[in-house]
């Protein structure tokens, strides 16, 4: 099935495309508010971007599978990045990993059985100085220790409705 | 503290008050906890005065003053600003770009941080100066994917500006207009190299151009002369036409000019940032005063002076030599002044200003696994030993780590790093390779020893690096 954009989509990737001197340029802005609107990009939203960019579709795909940022597959509700870096590291980074990953009972990448996060691997998130650090989504969580994110995972869980994931049925994203 | 345009969803940003040591002109309203970053507040403590001033002078005069100025890039690389716009190639007659780096990706750096979420003006002023005197046609901030916030603020800060005429078309009422826009990272250290970055700008895989021919300089973004900058280095521009080029020069010590934003982290007890007048504060004073000092009960083993990928230091060694004015020095760690040609000069290097500490609770091999991982996960793939080199460093440091490594591992961990360094498209072959041949030549023992070592009893260490 073709992917249809939001109104709002097609507006924001009309107006984006103005600020570069070659429309490829934008592809990264719009593949930020595809994937923000629909939680991953889809092989057809692909190929919308790369019609409405004027390229081929696998310029699209080879920006796609390159920058860690973007996805195919779909994530959790919410997107757990803790940094894995030196200075992190030296502070717990690991440890706050592991907590995280003991409250929703997962692994690293792939969506917790109650389908509330995906938890990953950052790296560096250039706030070192309040190491070990973690981002929740957009927001950026501070000298975290295993008990602060006892805390927050309860208000994530507070905040978030379940949504366990359907029995895995063997196939991926595609 | 919250901003003033009372948008509930911007998360709250601490400030610190500065150390006695300290020497603000970056930071200064950035750190003010009176300052909220707003243009009104911005314009109240006489912002944008020195675009108005850059105005009044030729494009020439503005590049003469930072030229005078000696400011060095901020970045990585401590070039000479003023000598790289000198280099711009306008013999195509092409349009000019001017792109700050704003990817802030070398681990341990976050200062631009700062910056950009505090005091958002300063830099679009200093880039808008920059623009001015290189007489760009556009301007791009290029910031990583994990600061969305910063992305956010400099899009609202950018739309303030446009509307007093400091951005766009006219600026200041004069017939000389650039655009500035926010363009969002995805997440790849690679797009801090700025040939990386100028891909990634025009929308490919971030894969680093060679070098010649591919100075931005000559042939950058579209293939037009581009000036790329770091963020502390644009907003020193304002600076430099605030006070003049020489009398900035005279902040600082001969070619190491103005201040410098240091970050440390690691094992102290008060990491953070700290701006510091070139060369007149020490590694030292860095991490015992400012940083409060090492941990309790615990010794100094090494310190990463410049970024991860610098070479490490180790705690006792004695740095001698003779600097560029022909004085000899003397150095331990502590010694080293902070500034960019002496952390040169003792075999390593300043880059980003990211100063990490590493005391005697771990085990230097995890240390390098842990960077050797960063390194393995950012090359971009196109060249072979890069690629495949940072990936067997990996995997070699990790088997020291977790058991199973071989008595030969230490020389073969060393020859791969000599093999990768030079041997490359862009500084990322030497930023991978320098850690791993410092650390195994330093602590050529502790490397050695990871092949008899029993890795249960690595379990019971405070925490894991890898
Ligand atoms: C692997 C690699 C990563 C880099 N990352 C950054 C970065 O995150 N930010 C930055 O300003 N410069 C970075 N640089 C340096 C840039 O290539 C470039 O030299 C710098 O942005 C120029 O600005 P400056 O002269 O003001 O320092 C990096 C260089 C390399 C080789
Ligand atoms: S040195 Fe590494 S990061 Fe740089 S171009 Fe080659 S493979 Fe890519
Ligand atoms: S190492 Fe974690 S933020 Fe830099």
């Amino acid at each position: 099935m073709p992917f249809e954009p939001s109104s709002e989509l097609a507006a924001y990737a009309e107006k984006v495309v103005q600020r570069y001197p070659e429309r490829r340029s934008a592809i990264m802005m719009i593949l930020h508010a595809l994937q923000r609107e629909q939680g991953r990009i889809s092989l057809e939203a692909q190929e919308w971007v790369a019609d409405f960019l004027e390229i081929a579709p696998i310029k699209v795909r080879e920006v796609v599978s390159f920058y860690p940022f973007y996805r195919e597959h779909p994530v959790g509700k919410r997107h757990i990045r803790v940094c894995r870096t030196l200075s992190c590291a030296l502070n717990g980074g690991y440890a706050v990993c592991d907590s995280f990953k003991q409250a929703f009972e997962t692994g690293l990448d792939e969506i917790s059985p109650d389908g509330r996060v995906t938890i990953e691997f950052a790296e560096c998130l250039a706030s070192c100085g309040t190491a070990p650090v973690a981002l929740v989504d957009d927001d950026l969580h501070e000298n975290l220790t295993p008990e602060k994110v006892r805390e927050l995972c309860e208000s994530i869980k507070a905040e978030t409705p379940a949504a366990p994931r359907p029995e895995p049925a063997g196939e991926t994203a595609e | 503290m919250s901003r003033a345009n009372g948008d509930a969803t911007m998360p709250t940003f601490s400030k610190s008050a500065p150390h006695p040591k300290e020497r603000r002109i970056i930071l200064a309203n950035a750190e003010d906890p009176d300052f909220d970053g707003t243009l009104e507040a911005y314009e109240g403590r006489g912002g944008y005065g020195e675009l108005k001033k850059a105005f009044g002078m030729t494009p020439e005069d503005v590049c003469k003053e930072v030229l005078d100025s000696g400011v060095r890039g901020r970045g990585g690389a401590g070039f000479p600003a003023g000598m790289k716009w000198k280099f711009l190639d306008r013999r195509s007659g092409k349009p000019v770009y001017l792109i700050c780096n704003a990817d802030e990706s070398e681990p341990g750096t976050f200062k631009d941080r700062q910056i950009i979420h505090k005091d958002p003006h300063q830099l679009i002023e200093g880039m808008m100066i920059t623009a001015f005197a290189i007489q760009a046609k556009q301007a791009y901030i290029y910031i990583r994917e994990e600061m969305p916030y910063g992305a956010r603020i400099l899009d609202e800060a950018i739309e303030a500006a446009r509307a007093k005429g400091y951005v766009g078309d006219n600026i200041l009422g004069s017939d000389y207009s650039c655009d500035l826009v926010v363009h969002r990272g995805a997440a790849a250290y690679i797009c801090g190299e700025e040939t990386g970055l100028i891909e990634s700008l025009e929308g490919k895989r971030a894969y680093p151009r060679i070098k010649p021919p591919y100075f931005p300089a000559a042939l950058g973004l579209y293939m037009c002369p581009t000036i790329v900058n770091n963020v502390e280095t644009l907003c020193n521009v304002k600076h430099i036409v605030a006070m003049g080029g020489g009398e900035f020069a005279k902040i600082g010590t001969t070619g190491n000019t103005g201040t410098r934003i240091w970050c440390l982290s690691g094992h102290v007890q008060k990491p953070g940032y700290f701006e510091l007048e070139c060369g007149k504060a020490t590694y030292g004073e860095l991490i015992n005063d400012l940083g409060g000092g090492l941990l309790p009960g615990r010794k100094l083993q090494a310190v990463i002076p410049g970024g991860s990928s610098a070479k490490v230091l180790r705690a006792g060694e004695r740095f001698t030599g003779k600097l560029r004015s022909g004085e000899a020095f003397d150095w331990g760690i502590d010694d080293i002044p902070l500034d960019f040609d002496s952390p040169m000069a003792a075999g390593s290097m300043s880059g980003s200003g990211a100063v990490i500490v590493v005391d005697d609770s771990v085990n230097i091999v995890e240390v390098l696994a842990n960077i050797n991982a960063f390194y393995a996960h950012e090359s971009c793939g196109q060249c072979t030993p890069c690629r495949e080199g940072s990936l067997w460093m990996k995997k070699i440091t990790g088997r020291m780590v977790s058991g199973g490594a071989r008595r030969e591992d230490a020389a073969l961990l060393a020859s791969i790093g000599d093999q990768i360094a030079g041997r490359t498209i862009c500084a990322h072959g030497e930023a991978c390779a320098w850690p791993t041949q410092s650390f195994v030549a330093k602590f050529r023992d502790e490397f050695e020893a990871a092949a008899e070592r029993n890795p249960d009893e690595w379990k019971n260490r405070e925490f894991r690096l890898v």
